[in-house]
């Protein structure tokens, strides 16, 4: 028996040969893995565990499950809470959600809830496992616009509940930010996704692509034409930010957003597929959260070499320590404690470096987190032909600017009740990054169930 | 999917196909565009809306071939589909929101350059639906290049067409023709709107300012997901920046910075051109295109 106090190992691709493709990094658990990490569950009476998942999943249960050997018992326990397990197991950050809560945790490694929950859903997924729907239809219409982590939870709680949800997406593909944002070597999208989103569909939950709420149709059109007597919004963050430096224009800079929806969502990254992505020799990208690690180990397996320049020290890196763990492991450079700018172009336009300036930490700021201060004089230039900005993202003002009397806040964001997700306007309902601005898949996942339940709660009121 | 109920080749490299969207047929204005995908491993590819048909809830399209997507579009017949049809995108053309009293009363141009002809056709005929006639010059290489030529005189006021080599209508540069209108002609107009390759609408907005006329340009910045989210498509108006897809895709010419643009366009060409290559020598490919080491 292994030690108790130290999670069940999991197998990852190496490091040297993963930084050349796409494939998954983290292999998982097999069954016996698994059944082995969930005997070191204590089952606490008073699980803290579940008030650290924003989805609130009876963690214990479904470990308890899982140990005795029942690993569908196990789904459908995870399935009352979350329609993407997988997903989750995957891209939490539970080291600071529900493993961050585990009493494990106090004494040696929290239990492995991340990987054990993402066994638990891959078996589904492998075994054609069928969710739990609604016994019967109440005949009452909602539409959901996004097919990201919002929109699929808030779709797939009210279908359960027997709504009859047509989720509408503006791209080509479902799944939002599963798709286009976040790497296949982080969340393969043929074998998780796809087929994650299938599970929705067997809710019974309808889906229509390439459709631009505020462009192809309004949220108003939708109530007065097309019937549908509620609406939750989870239209994501959507428009990148720039620095606003001299250079940014020039070829070669590109927003994270670009880069990874050519090679995410586009499939640039395969040779096969008609859309292009920059061939770089040397990439710096701009930032420090999860979004600029995926841009970052995108670029090294498309052969590049690359820099991540962050203007704080590691210490204040927003990325999950786990990415920049395995980004360091694969050959990323981390210049910390430097700031651009300028981007430097040829007479062509093309960029080829980046001028930089070394910081040092000063007084905490608004955001508690030590404010960085350039150092005068300090300035520098890195030899570079690709630059990727991954400053984070505002809402797209489509949906806001197209309905009368949905309220927006300062940032541009839709302004929404936290607990149900109610907007200024009547039957109106909105969750996730266009509400909070860019956040992660889980808390959009949280936002899309206090959506449906407000919904729920609108629409069953009628019949009492 | 979204079905081709009408496939027609208008010139060497361009062709127009009428697809059923229905969505589309029924929101859209002129000035918008959208984007297809011809199947899964294609391109997205933004065109402007050349027509519409609320009734038939079709859109029409037309497009030269220029990468790899759009040269296997050139292969779809009536009765294909393309698997993704997105729009309406961008913002409708200004003179949809303006006074109609005012706008009668204003004298219009419309410059268009090669394929640029097909998104100056529904703005022309909106106008002449709305009662105004505008006048139109048309400019391409040469006779054979000039497309939808019926069409445009049935709605423009006065239509000048122009070719490169002079085989047909006024010999030489839109640029040259507008200049003859104005200061030979003694025409006079209130604003100009100019679509087609950047380069011509730089010289027309360089014609433009010396001639003091107003002038929009409708940009064509390479694009991914045309819905403000990837920023591929930002260019300079001023001193600020925009992205084509949301703000625009039309702008105050006088202000578009074109060289930038211009320089932008061929981030993907040798890319572009490569995959062409590989794609028009199929089984016969064997290197250079730099990618498959058939030459080495």
């Amino acid at each position: 028996m292994a030690d108790v106090l130290k999670k069940t190992p999991v197998r990852e691709q190496e490091p040297k040969v993963r930084a050349t493709n796409f494939e998954e990094v983290c292999y998982g658990y097999d069954k016996d893995e698994a059944m082995d990490e969930a005997t070191r569950c204590l089952n606490c009476k008073n699980a803290k565990c579940i008030k650290g998942c924003p989805v609130s999943i009876n963690i214990p249960g479904f470990i308890m499950k899982l140990r005795d050997g029942d690993v569908e018992g196990a789904y459908e326990e995870i399935g009352k809470s979350s329609a993407l397990p997988a997903v989750c197991g995957r891209v939490c950050p539970q080291e600071s959600q529900c493993e961050a809560k585990c009493i494990r945790g106090i004494k040696g490694e929290p239990v492995s809830i991340g990987k054990l929950e993402r066994f638990v859903a891959d078996y589904a997924l492998e075994n054609n496992v069928k969710p739990k729907g609604a016994d019967k239809k109440n005949g009452h219409k909602v539409a959901v616009i996004g097919s990201g982590p919002a929109g699929l939870t808030a779709a797939g709680d009210l279908a359960k509940w027997g709504y009859d949800v047509t989720v509408f997406e503006a791209l080509h593909e479902l799944g939002g930010v599963l798709v286009y944002g976040i790497p296949e070597f982080r969340l393969p999208k043929e074998k998780v996704v796809k087929k994650e989103i299938e599970k929705v569909k067997e809710l019974g939950v309808k889906f229509e692509t390439n459709v631009v709420i505020g462009k192809s149709t309004t949220i108003d059109q939708l109530m007065e034409e097309e019937g549908f007597e509620a609406v939750f919004i989870g239209s994501g963050a959507g428009l990148p930010m720039f620095m606003g430096i001299p250079g940014e224009t020039a070829n070669g800079v590109f927003s994270a957003n670009e880069y990874l929806t050519r090679s995410n969502l586009m499939k640039a990254f395969n040779k096969d597929y008609d859309t292009p992505i920059a061939k770089s020799e040397k990439v710096v990208v701009v930032g420090g959260g999860n979004v600029a690690m995926d841009a970052a180990r995108t670029a090294l397996r498309l052969g590049a070499e690359v820099h991540v320049v962050y203007r704080r020290s590691e210490e204040e890196l927003p990325a999950r320590v786990e990415e920049v763990h395995h980004a360091k492991e694969e050959g990323i450079i981390f210049d910390l404690l430097t700031n651009p700018v300028r981007i430097i172009e040829d007479e062509k336009g093309w960029v080829t470096g980046m001028e930089c300036v070394r910081m040092e930490l000063g007084e905490p700021d608004a955001s508690g987190r030590r404010r960085p201060i350039a150092i005068p004089g300090s300035e520098f230039t890195i030899d570079c032909d690709t630059v990727i900005m991954s400053l984070g993202t505002s809402p797209n003002p489509l949906i806001a600017s197209t309905t009368k009397g949905l309220e927006t806040n300062k940032w541009k964001c839709i302004v929404a009740e936290e607990e149900d997700g109610k907007t200024s306007k009547a039957n109106v309902y909105a969750g996730g990054d266009a509400v909070t601005g860019a956040a992660t898949v889980i808390l959009a996942m949280g936002a899309g169930k206090a959506g449906a339940k407000g919904i729920h709660e609108l629409l069953s009121k009628d019949e009492n | 999917m979204y079905k081709i109920v009408k496939a027609e080749k208008l010139a060497d490299l361009i062709y127009l196909m009428d697809v059923k969207a229905e969505r589309i047929a029924k929101h859209c204005q002129p000035g918008q565009f959208v984007i297809v995908k011809i199947d899964e491993i294609g391109e997205r590819i933004p065109l402007t809306i050349c027509d519409y048909d609320r009734e038939a809830g079709t859109i029409t399209i037309v497009f030269q071939t220029v990468g790899a997507s759009t040269y296997r579009m050139a292969d779809l017949k009536e009765g294909d589909s393309f698997r993704d049809f997105v729009g309406p995108l961008g913002e409708p053309s200004e003179l949809v929101h303006e006074d109609l009293e005012s706008l009668k009363k204003k004298k219009l141009l419309f410059v268009a350059g090669g394929v640029g002809a097909a998104p100056v056709y529904p703005q022309v005929k909106w106008l002449k639906e709305h009662g105004v006639e505008a006048d139109v010059i048309v400019g391409a290489k040469t006779k054979d290049m000039l497309i939808l030529e019926d069409k445009m005189k049935s709605v423009a006021g006065n239509y000048y067409p122009c070719t490169d080599d002079g085989s047909y209508g006024h010999s030489g540069m839109v640029t040259t023709k507008i200049e003859q209108l104005v200061t030979e002609e003694g025409k006079h107009y209130d604003h100009c709107v100019a679509i087609g390759p950047m380069i011509m609408m730089k010289f027309t907005c360089l014609m433009t300012k010396k001639l003091n006329i107003p002038t929009t340009v409708s940009m064509n910045p390479i694009m991914v997901d045309g819905t403000g989210m990837c920023g591929a498509c930002r260019l300079h108006v001023g001193d600020e920046v925009k992205f084509a897809c949301v703000d625009g895709p039309e702008f105050d010419g006088h202000l578009v910075d074109f060289d930038e643009s211009m320089q932008r366009q061929l981030l993907y060409k040798t890319q572009e051109g490569k995959a062409m290559l590989k794609l028009k020598e199929g089984d016969t490919h064997h290197g250079g295109c730099g990618e498959c080491g058939g030459d080495k």
